[in-house]
């Protein structure tokens, strides 16, 4: 994984971009989802456990690597399963008027 | 599996978590957009275990399924009230798990010499990660009510604070410089836990929400750096942006209480304020109290009706009793609407969930920009456990800690009906001078037996 050298320039543009896209993206979320918003982006950075997995995976791993490296790929589990399961439930719960309203 | 084949999947992956955040600008395809990003980082988690050179796969499964136990036992059995610190958690250890990717990453790759690019990024990863992992533990602890609420404060804290963060940097400093020790790395990880558990002490419990906020960004960013560290793309831009995310609900909470960031961060706000402007409170001015009955009447006969709940609607367990009582009052021809202010509850748009728990239909919600034009043509306003948010002292007194603080402006209804169990000031211990105009009168009672006595008196009009 440390073979490719991509960049750093490239990685920086993509970091910058993506902050302008989230600033883009999330502004548009109303304030009645906010607390699903909150809970969906911690969900999100649970994609550390994919990092997680790649050092506790290295084949030459030595029982820090080891033992670090699982306790990192449990906690990113949890924060992954988790977010996605909380924010799912709430996210379920919001649902229009029953039709038999007019406004 | 190619790294070309492996980047391109990451790719679908980002495209997921963005439709996710799209999705969740309106409540009818929020869920799905969800579901969309579960099944992105699904995706994401497949291909990274179907990497050619990854080893260790037993202990990995096991590290995994044991992880997720904990995540959806965690997530099914916590109650709705419960929601923020719940997120709390989950953004601690997210934290975690990228402070040890750094001090894996720094064991692993220092001896053969460290270039500098990783070396910062290790040095973020490890210092933001374990802000957030520790400072979220704390956030959880003020909540949960397993530590007071109040801020805890000290002489010299400031310079405490300073020193642990320059000592934390100062370790830093050494890998950046080349230092090979992977004592360094732990001592920086031991520091900015330390700062981080003494960052969140003294700030109080009714600023948690915009501190869990501020944490969430934080473990998008460290996020980031990690994927600077592993030349993860996903990482990178999913990082990026919950940074993004986090750092923006963290204005808007700001300004939705008219307070700067600092002043939250270091202000230690419910510990100074408590004795100002309190002397007003006293000086015999009068309160009008009403009865359950009498309420009933005033709602029955009203034409339209503003609930304005706060958190002490959800402490009492009130959300379904409030709708039963709307589905009554709607029967009677009345309409209803909900005015939520956006600091209600413990984290933003906390009110909207506990309420759509209650199966109140999300179109009856309004936010605080749309309820207040609406106000002047309201006959009766009752307000539910809320009381900071509807202080017209925010509008009027210049010398209120609150002056500034954009309200809901119920003073401009016909009635105000306030169910309160007592005349004690709210969270932030200001008079609310709203309780002492003639046309609000007072529901002194638990807002859950309030609100079912109403409903019942409503019956029998």
């Amino acid at each position: 994984m440390h073979g490719v050298n991509v960049p750093l320039v490239i990685e920086l543009t993509i970091l910058v971009l993506a902050i302008f896209l989230g600033v883009e993206v999330i502004s548009k979320v109303p304030t009645m989802l906010h607390t699903p918003l909150m809970s969906g982006t911690n969900a999100i950075h649970g994609i550390v456990v994919v990092g997680a997995i790649l050092v506790a995976g290295r084949a030459d791993a030595d029982t820090l690597t080891l033992v670090v490296g699982f306790v990192a790929v449990a906690l990113g589990t949890a924060n992954v399963v988790g977010g996605f399961v909380v924010t799912d439930r709430m996210l379920e719960m919001f649902k229009p008027r029953a039709p038999r309203q007019g406004e | 599996m190619s790294r070309t084949t492996t980047d391109l999947l990451y790719l679908v992956t980002i495209v997921t978590f963005i439709l996710a955040l799209r999705f969740l600008s309106s409540p009818k395809r929020a869920r799905q957009g969800n579901l969309l990003g579960a099944a992105g980082m699904a995706l994401a988690i497949g291909v990274t275990l179907a990497q050619p050179d990854l080893e260790n796969f037993v202990p990995m499964l096991v590290a995994m399924a044991f992880g997720a136990v904990v995540g959806v036992v965690g997530a099914r059995s916590v109650k709705m009230t419960a929601m923020p610190q719940m997120v709390a958690l989950f953004n601690g250890v997210g934290g975690g798990a990228v402070a040890l990717i750094a001090l894996v990453e720094f064991h692993n790759l220092a001896p053969a010499g460290l270039v500098a690019e990783d070396a910062v990024a290790i040095l973020l990863s490890a210092l933001i990660g374990s802000v957030s992992f520790s400072g979220s533990l704390i956030a959880f602890a003020k909540l949960q009510e397993l530590i007071g609420g109040r801020p805890i404060v000290y002489q010299g804290q400031q310079l405490v604070n300073a020193a642990v963060l320059v000592v934390a940097l100062f370790l830093g400093g050494a890998i950046v410089a080349g230092a090979e020790s992977d004592a360094l790395v732990v001592g920086l990880i031991l520091a900015a836990l330390a700062f981080g558990v003494l960052f969140v002490l003294p700030i109080g419990g009714a600023d948690m929400p915009v501190v869990i906020s501020l944490l969430n960004a934080f473990t998008g960013l460290a996020a980031s750096a990690a994927g600077f560290l592993l030349h993860n793309n996903v990482l990178i831009v999913a990082g990026a942006l919950v940074g993004a995310s986090g750092t923006l609900l963290t204005i808007l909470m700001g300004r939705a209480m008219n307070r700067s960031l600092t002043n939250v961060l270091f202000g230690a706000f419910g510990a100074v304020t408590t004795a100002g402007s309190g002397g007003a409170g006293a000086d015999g001015r009068s309160v009008r109290s009403t009865t359950a009955e009498d309420l009933a009447i005033m709602l029955g006969y009203a034409r339209k009706v503003v609930f304005v709940p706060g958190y002490g609607l959800a402490v009492a367990q009130a959300q379904h009793d409030v709708r039963a009582l709307a589905e009554l009052l709607e029967a009677k021809g009345v309409s209803v609407l909900y005015g939520i202010h956006p600091v209600a509850g413990r984290m933003p748009g906390h009110m909207n969930v506990l309420l759509a728990e209650a199966n109140v239909p999300y179109d009856q919600l309004k936010e605080m920009d749309e309820i207040n034009p609406e106000l002047p043509q309201t006959d009766v306003v009752v307000i539910l456990g809320a009381n900071d948010v509807v202080n017209p002292a925010a509008r009027t007194d210049p010398s209120s800690p609150i002056y500034g603080m954009p309200i809901i402006d119920v003073d401009r209804a016909a009635a105000v009906v306030v169910v309160k169990r007592s005349m004690s000031p709210g969270f932030a211990g200001i008079d609310n001078p709203l309780f002492y105009d003639p046309k609000t009168s007072m529901l002194f009672a638990d807002a859950k037996a309030a609100l079912e006595q109403v409903a019942a008196s409503l019956k029998t009009l």
